[in-house]
């Protein structure tokens, strides 16, 4: 089955099966395939989705954005958006598997995250699992990244 | 040597493919016509397979084999690692069962097909008869023991007999693991042309796992080449070979496609390496002020159904290191190494560790309430003072002399208690507990090891844009090495860390590697490339002194540039304009016959609800002397980290079965891992107090700092607010076993 | 973990839905809306149905709106619609202050209130708030529409009054008056867990105690010293549990006191 999907601001037809998930189809990663774990998160309208609990077929006719968009461009040496940059000054990333569903859960919260007390961010990061930080500096990037966009 | 990078926080070279959604993890990795691998599992703890029907699997479409032992009756059990340690050979796994499954998970079918969902559907289709059997599962109830580990010394029994008292526990730590956020992955492809069979996604100990895969596949070693692109953690338990991994490439090599395989999560809680069950009956012969006469420990290992690539190692690293920090003149400890019908186990960050410190420190809190003196001095009471080091312990671990080379443990203890205000804790503790707060702190010491030998080797070159190469044996799990490796041959050699290259996992360039695993890297990587990169520097400055006719003693490396150092002048020659003319390339090896025991404290203050049973972590202070720090920033990263894994294992994590044996712990819904609303916010103390006079920069392993001391710190905070020393004795403290505390 | 094949269907009108229920349910046809507990089970193969039906573009069941003293909530309405106050007054304010313990937010994006009470998982917190306040429930099917209490609605572990054939296509709550007070109080071992316990107390002209997240099923109970019979699981023991549940009543009892 040809499936046409919008995704970071470009028209992709894909070969898919009705059950394949979005994550599937997606480069996202995957750490669990049953909605736990949220390392698949990507942005579905403007809202941040777990990728593997939605079938691609159901994201017909909706603007997918993944972590490939958050960059001006995509090369090396680019431009980075302010999450991207915060990550990597506060090493809130190790290994990188979880990073970009941390990515994708941050930005679409980040207007709401100015207003957050640590221990509401703390809740809303909680979310999406790491098994590398401790959390500790993903909670900091978060934060830094926020102020930076006021 | 120049300290301009070495010691700073700098930002890490790895993290721009990994922010960009470049990553090359295992599902980014394809390759044309590749085939999807499937395993079937076994459904039972135990039985006799007495046959499997494969012919509606084969009938499924896009399906194009079914394997089955028969199939690979030529593949030899894995081996372990070599050991002076006789009888675990006839418990080794077979790729695929033969004749008996021993526990839920267990291969028993490969199915081969187009892709991954066809391999499922097929997988579904494969009919196991089995007769099942009655699963044998505790350790103490097993019959079966491939070893018993045995450590010994001083007169164990005279110290019993003049003692002036006598503590007993029994403890148990509950299974648990590493449980990276990437499942497994291998996908093995063959160059037919040259004859070279090809595994990519492997990591941990790629040379290694190449000759064994070699040796059990009757290759030339030269003919298989491992290749690393990013991983999504270790923590131990990925990197070792697998049946799934010889499977694949045994596939490749007879089905001509490359074979894709990535694990689900359900699978890879019930056949990827499980860790750290023990039970444990401890006693302590001590005087009157709480001095540690002798130690005698006898525990069960619960081994899981085979002995795979580690062998007895994990036992043998908790008898060695139970006495951790402490002057123990005497020590019996047998570790007894009993097979269960459970997933095999292995090594997990800390391995052993975790255990013993668990133990050990339990043992000093004990201790403390039978002589009734102040945990805090008991501990000061025993600990060996700076004036012993190095502090020689008459007994082997890993088949290594233990040689503790530097530490001032109570030197780190004042620190701790500073940096924490332990007395004004203590008093605000007591005051909130006067108001009915359940709340308390725990403390707990230990000793770490790190830099495994026995040695290690790098390449370093320049390259004629006058960027630098590092080409080593490591692997990278996320930790940083690229940075880390980094730093030290820019300081090393004179150039900017952001133009040093650092290759790691490819056994294809470099000879001989030594992988990355027990916190090695830093200390056996770090110290061979901070030697490759000195004999680089000498070699440039060799060859500009040919090329400037200028002595080589007053030319120095700057920045990527000569620059004269007897007058201020511009910069004489690029790196890379004298690399063109020639080859800079040097290669140096380190070797290392002992260990280096980095040590720290853990202080953890908790709050208990004694309604739901709920433990809350209000604070959380790790102090870890590293002896040198590369990258403080990632030195803290690791211990953070390691907290967080500490504190699944304390309070949320463990793979649970039920009376048949079945898993119960299969999804992320019943397997905890901690999220960041159960880690506190963990502050830090990095000392460089004692570094390790075993390499030239005095470094140590973080890897395992931050998860090795959690069990027991949280153990003896529960305690303290309960008003119970040792009520805790066994992990993870689960709401339903905090509320049976509370109850008696 | 891939979810065996199915026949995927998108009706875009309730009557396309109900017909294509009709026609597929015996063949193992079965309603797609959130997806959020659907898929992973799916994932897991322990559901496989031949056929979905996915009902997300009828835009029929997107509506919220409030009716005779109901507020009627359509099937398609998802869990983050309650994160602000979604009608004015107590009922409003109670269910923004359930919906934060539901799950995490990327899962309440997709989430739909109808769907919780249709897959009547004992954890689930919608299907507490509607045992609570006696909520009605409104099945179509091509036999046509029926309205059940909800104290008929709920059978057991994720079993309902539901025909196979009949899509929940609206679940109405009464309204609640200005005075009325409330409290919520759930025990998880993480946020957004599967609740091990939990407890609304409604007081209006009367006071309504609901449990859930201990039984098969939640419901209304007398007192915080009722008689509960807790789900069988190994790792909580029934003892354990029905601590819980006086707990999370009597901290929920305080909460509107």
């Amino acid at each position: 089955m040809q499936l046409k999907l919008r995704v970071d601001g470009a028209e992709r037809t894909l070969e898919a099966e009705p059950r394949h998930t979005l994550a599937d189809v997606l480069p996202t990663h995957a750490g669990c395939e049953h909605g736990v774990c949220g390392a698949c998160t990507v942005i579905v309208d403007n809202e941040p989705v777990r990728a593997c609990l939605m079938f691609a077929i159901q994201a017909r006719g909706k603007e997918i954005r993944t972590v490939a968009s958050l960059a001006a461009c995509s090369t090396a040496g680019e431009a980075l958006h302010p999450l991207q940059r915060a990550f990597n000054e506060h090493h809130a990333l190790q290994c990188g598997y979880c990073t970009p569903g941390f990515l994708m859960l941050a930005l679409p919260l980040l207007d709401r995250i100015k207003k957050m007390t640590d221990e509401e961010l703390r809740e809303a990061l909680s979310a999406n699992l790491c098994r590398c930080t401790g959390y500790q500096n993903i909670v900091k990037a978060v934060r830094a990244a926020a102020e930076a966009m006021r | 040597m120049k300290r301009e990078f070495i010691g700073r926080s700098v930002p890490r070279l790895e993290d721009l493919p990994l922010l960009t959604g470049h990553g090359r993890f295992a599902r980014a990795v394809s390759f044309p016509g590749e085939l999807h691998m499937r395993i079937v599992r076994s459904p039972y703890a135990h039985g006799r397979l007495l046959g499997i029907d494969a012919t509606r699997a084969r009938a499924a479409p896009g399906c194009v084999a079914v394997w089955t032992s028969a199939d690979v009756a030529e593949v030899p059990p894995i081996e372990f690692r070599p050991t002076r340690v006789k009888g675990l050979e006839p418990y080794r796994q077979h790729v695929l069962a033969h004749d008996l499954v021993r526990y839920v998970g267990e291969p028993v079918a490969a199915v081969f097909a187009e892709d991954a969902y066809r391999a499922e559907d097929a997988a579904e289709r494969v009919e196991l008869h089995i007769d099942p059997l009655a699963p044998v599962l505790d350790a103490e109830a097993s019959d079966i023991e491939p070893t018993l580990i045995r450590k010994e010394y001083g007169d164990v029994e005279g110290a019993f007999a003049r003692a002036d008292t006598v503590v007993e526990l029994e403890l148990s730590i509950g299974r648990h693991s590493g449980v990276p956020l990437e499942t497994r992955a291998a996908i093995a492809r063959h160059d037919a042309a040259r004859d070279l069979l090809e595994l990519h996604c492997a990591t941990k100990r790629p040379h290694a796992n190449r000759d064994v895969i070699a040796r059990m596949l009757k290759r030339d070693p030269a003919s298989v080449q491992l290749h690393e692109g990013h991983i999504g953690g270790g923590f131990g338990v990925r990197g070792e070979l697998y049946p799934e991994d010889l499977l694949a490439c045994v596939a490749t090599l007879r089905l001509g496609r490359p074979v894709k395989w990535i694990e689900d999560r359900r699978e890879n809680l019930m056949a990827c390496n499980h860790s750290r069950e023990q039970r444990h009956r401890v006693r302590a012969a001590i005087d009157a002020s709480g001095g540690i006469l002798a130690i005698d420990d006898e525990f069960f290992h619960d081994q899981g159904a085979y002995v795979r690539t580690h062998g007895a190692r994990v036992p043998d690293l908790t008898a060695g290191m139970l006495p951790g920090p402490y002057r123990v003149p005497a020590y019996r400890a047998r570790g007894r190494f009993r097979l269960t019908n459970k997933t095999p186990a292995a090594t997990y960050r800390a391995p052993g560790r975790y255990e013993a410190t668990f133990v050990c420190e339990r043992l000093l809190d004990a201790i403390a309430h039978k002589v009734g003196i102040d945990r805090i001095e008991v501990r000061r009471r025993n600990l060996i003072a700076k004036s012993e080091m190095p502090y020689k312990r008459p007994m082997e671990v890993l088949e290594v002399e233990t040689v503790l080379d530097s530490g001032d443990y109570t030197g780190l203890l004042d620190k701790t208690l500073a940096t924490v205000g332990w007395p004004a804790l203590q008093a605000e503790l007591r005051a909130r507990r006067a108001r009915g707060e359940a709340v308390g702190a725990g403390i707990a010491l230990f000793v770490e090891k790190s830099g495994l030998g026995p040695l290690d080797a790098a390449r370093t070159r320049v390259d004629q844009d006058g960027s630098v190469e590092v080409i080593t044996g490591a692997a990278s799990l996320g930790q940083g090495v690229e940075t880390v490796l980094a730093q030290i041959c820019a300081d090393a050699l004179g150039v900017d860390y952001r133009n040093v290259r650092v290759v790691h996992g490819h056994t294809d360039r470099i000879a001989r590697g030594f992988g990355s695993h027990a916190s090695r890297t830093t200390v056996m990587t770090g110290e061979a490339t901070r030697l490759a990169a000195e004999k680089l520097r000498a070699a440039v400055l060799d060859a500009a002194e040919g090329l400037l006719d200028l002595p080589a003693e007053i030319l120095d490396i700057v920045d990527g540039r000569i620059v004269r150092t007897d007058v201020r002048a511009a910069p004489l020659l690029a790196l890379g304009e004298l690399a063109r003319g020639r080859e800079l390339s040097e290669e140096a090896e380190f070797r290392s016959e002992h260990m280096t025991y980095p040590y720290g404290a853990h202080v953890a203050v908790v709050k208990l609800d004694r309604d739901t049973g709920a433990v809350r972590i209000e604070r959380y202070f790790v102090a870890y002397d590293i002896g040198c720090a590369i990258n403080p920033m990632l030195v803290e990263g690791q211990i953070v980290g390691g907290v967080a894994q500490g504190i699944g294992g304390a309070l949320y994590e463990e793979f649970l079965y039920d009376e048949r044996g079945e898993p119960l712990s299969t999804t992320f819904a019943d397997y905890l891992i901690p999220t960041a609303n159960e880690i506190p916010p963990v502050q830090v103390l990095v000392t460089e107090d004692a570094p390790s006079p075993l390499n030239g920069l005095g470094v140590k392993g973080a890897g395992e700092a931050g998860v090795n001391a959690v069990g027991a710190a949280i153990a003896s905070a529960i305690d303290d607010a309960l008003g119970r020393p040792g009520a805790v004795t066994q992990l993870p403290v689960t709401p339903t076993r905090l509320k049976e505390l509370l109850r008696k | 973990m891939k979810p065996a094949a199915f026949h995927y269907h998108a009706p875009s009108t309730v009557e396309e839905a109900i017909g294509l229920l009709s026609e597929y349910a015996p063949q193992d046809g079965h309603i797609l809306a959130g997806g959020q507990s659907l898929v992973p089970a799916m994932a897991l193969r322990l559901a496989t149905p031949a056929h979905l039906i996915d009902i997300n573009n009828v835009e029929e069941l997107g509506g919220v709106r409030t009716e005779s003293g109901y507020l009627c909530i359509g099937a398609c309405v998802r869990h983050n619609a309650f994160e602000q106050p979604i009608v004015e007054g107590p009922l409003g304010r109670l269910l923004a202050t359930v919906v934060r313990h539901i799950a995490h937010y990327p899962i309440r994006t997709r989430g739909t209130f109808c769907g919780s009470l249709a897959h009547a998982d004992p954890a689930s917190e919608w299907c507490l708030v509607a045992a609570t306040l006696g909520a009605e429930l409104l099945a179509q099917s091509t036999r046509g529409v029926r309205t059940i209490a909800v104290e008929q609605f709920f059978q057991g572990v994720m079993t309902t009054a539901l025909a196979p054939d009949e899509l929940l296509v609206e679940v109405r709550l009464p309204l609640l008056s200005k005075e009325t007070r409330f409290g919520f109080s759930e025990f998880s071992r993480r946020p957004g867990d599967f609740a091990l316990a939990m407890a609304l107390v409604v007081r209006g002209e009367e006071t309504r105690i609901g449990l859930g997240g201990v039984e098969a099923s939640p419901r209304r109970i007398a007192a915080a010293d009722a008689a509960v019979e807790p789900l069988r699981d190994p790792r909580y023991s029934a003892e354990y549990r029905r601590d819980l549940a006086r707990t999370v009543v009597r901290r929920a009892l305080e909460q509107c006191s």
